[in-house]
């Protein structure tokens, strides 16, 4: 029987692993876009952990994508140059990159991002995970949002400019690869991770302080420590991501493009909404059509995209609260090994009817 | 018998209201302590007290020869002091399998320890505890569909499950059925006598209090009016008064 289940499971993520191996080749002229995909299921996955998994709704993840896309331009820049010499110069003089620094700038860059952005988690978490239900989910969004403005008036990183990255140097076609590949591999390493502390001590406790966490402190669970861990994991994987982008977009801006908080910032909340809260599936199906809906109405309802997008919003949170995975959870749920021996099989009411 | 929790003068006012009154009290190591007391005499002001839940005003609150009036619930909790609510709280998206996982004790857990699986043998003492409050057919619904009686054992599981020394328990048959409280009864005092937790319970049915305690303290406006072992309380004219209303 387990041996039937874990050739199911191959039949499964085989596919799923060449196709995502494999897309960025037949479908050339899409290369950009599906790397964009892939920063979606990220950032979806990411902002599951906390607001899906653990019931801390935050708008502010936005702030470890800016901060992930600033540290790692910092970084690479500074490798080879002097960085407030290299922003504040406007492209007066020629600041040349090597492939290797600017290689050595790439890894060093995207993993000194994924750090920083996990310890802003600590420090930020720290004070915001005092607040419970809409004041967290206010309290981070004015982080994000303070810390734009602070680093739109930073003149050492090029204030509200914006800062420049190299050019990949080769065959930008290559390039598109690469950068396909780096954002692929960032998800698809999130989702294994995720696939398997969902399943530990630590993702039932997280799912313990969503249920209730006056509950979890009476029974001593150390609620802070493990809010903390979550958010700073999700940290980890938003600043990289980040990072990929400001490789990506080459030069950004620190409102428009880094720390957009109505763009992307809410893009991810809408992915997890439209998929299903608290499911690991959920972020990944949701981020799929939301890009796929976003894409589709950009080009073919120019003018009216944003209504289209709002229209989407209002229908996912009134008339389908826990999404398609939670709906599937509630008609099947044998499917997700809700059992019921002996008692009648009760279907739950609602995935998430206490966060 | 020594104490346990050893309850010295503690006064806890909420503005001008005075909920607790130079309390002084003890709960007997292994034993069986009742709370008894009209509607907002302050039992469950005293048991947030004990937990932690909000500072006190004054005095002392000792469990096990430590002060624990200034600790925080967590660490009150993972020291093997741990309550139920009147208000049955379990994780309610969460089957009852889950809720019992969560609840062991978390005093020896540390970080590492959280990134592993629930062993066997934990699987199999939650499967034991369920079977024990009459929950195993239902262990795989979620914890939010059972009913109030059925929340309010699994509770008591979960509390079982974290293996305390003491456990106060506020109005355990609050909401059950008549007829599944002789059971609750009969568990409660094997759970004393086997597994050694001492008791402190706040309840309203006199029935079972009486049945239950060794010995009971009873609150009133706030001060402790009397305590003694069941005769005698049932014998206090102070206390027949406070609960008919005579004075």
């Amino acid at each position: 029987m387990k041996k039937l289940t874990r050739y199911k499971r191959l039949a499964f993520h085989l596919p799923l692993l060449v196709a995502i191996l494999l897309a960025p080749f037949f479908l050339p002229e899409f290369r950009t876009q599906l790397a964009t995909l892939w920063l979606m299921i990220v950032l979806a996955l990411t902002w599951d952990m906390t607001g899906g998994q653990m019931g801390y709704n935050s708008l502010g993840n936005i702030l470890f994508y800016g901060t992930g896309m600033y540290v790692a331009a910092v970084i690479t820049i500074g490798i080879a140059h002097d960085v407030g010499e290299y922003t504040s110069a406007f492209g007066d003089g020629v600041y040349e990159f090597t492939e290797a620094q600017y290689f050595i700038g790439m890894a060093a860059g995207l993993l000194g991002a994924g750090i920083f952005c996990a310890l802003c988690a600590l420090l930020v978490g720290s004070i915001t995970f005092g607040l419970r239900g809409p004041y967290f989910a206010i309290g981070t969004l004015g982080v994000a949002i303070a810390v734009g403005e602070l680093v739109s008036n930073w003149e050492w990183v090029g204030g509200g400019q914006g800062i420049s990255l190299p050019v990949y140097p080769g065959d930008l076609e290559v390039g598109k690869v690469i950068f396909y590949f780096l954002f692929a591999a960032t998800g698809t390493s999130l989702f294994v991770l995720l696939n398997w502390l969902y399943q530990t001590r630590f993702g039932a406790a997280i799912n313990a302080i969503r249920d209730d966490e006056e509950k979890a402190e009476a029974m001593g669970l150390h609620t802070l420590r493990y809010k903390l861990a979550t958010w700073s994991i999700a940290a980890f994987f938003v600043g990289i991501a980040g990072g990929i982008s400001a490789f990506q977009l080459i030069h950004f801006e620190p409102l428009e493009t880094a720390y957009q908080t109505i763009n992307l910032g809410i893009f991810m909340v809408v992915c997890v909404l439209l998929g299903g809260k608290g499911t690991l599936w959920g972020p990944v199906v949701g981020a799929v059509l939301f890009h796929l809906f976003k894409e589709i109405t950009w080009n073919y309802l120019l003018g009216w995209q944003w209504v289209a997008l709002g229209a989407l919003i209002v229908v996912t949170v009134v008339y389908f609260q826990d999404g398609i995975m939670g709906g599937l959870m509630r008609r099947k749920p044998p499917w997700f090994g809700v059992r019921a021996e002996g008692g009648e099989a009760l279907p739950p009411t609602s995935v998430h009817e206490s966060a | 018998m020594s104490a346990i929790i050893q309850i010295d003068r503690v006064s806890k006012a909420y503005g001008g209201v005075a909920a607790n009154k130079d309390i002084v009290m003890s709960v007997a190591s292994g034993g069986i302590t009742g709370l008894i007391g009209p509607n907002g005499s302050g039992k469950t002001t005293l048991f947030n007290s004990i937990v932690g839940y909000h500072p006190i005003d004054a005095g002392s609150i000792q469990f096990r020869g430590r002060e624990i009036s200034k600790l925080s619930v967590q660490k009150i909790a993972r020291l093997g002091l741990l309550r139920t609510f009147q208000q049955t709280r379990i994780y309610r998206a969460m089957n009852g399998v889950q809720n019992m996982l969560i609840s062991l004790p978390h005093r020896k857990m540390s970080m590492a320890n959280s990134f592993t699986r629930h062993s066997r043998a934990e699987h199999e003492r939650a499967a034991r505890l369920l079977e024990f409050v009459g929950l195993y057919e239902k262990r795989w619904l979620r914890a939010g569909s059972l009913s109030f009686g059925q929340q309010k054992l699994l509770e008591f599981a979960m509390a079982l499950m974290n293996e305390p020394a003491a456990l106060l328990l506020d109005e355990p048959t609050a909401g059950i059925n008549p007829t599944l409280i002789n059971g609750l009864i009969a568990r409660l005092k094997s759970v004393n006598r086997e597994f050694g937790i001492t008791l402190f319970i706040i309840e309203h049915n006199m029935r079972v209090i009486m049945n239950l305690a060794d010995t009971i303290y009873c609150l009133a406006h706030g001060e402790m009016l009397a305590h003694g072992t069941p005769d005698e309380i049932q014998n206090n004219p102070f206390v027949i008064d406070a609960y008919l209303g005579a004075q």
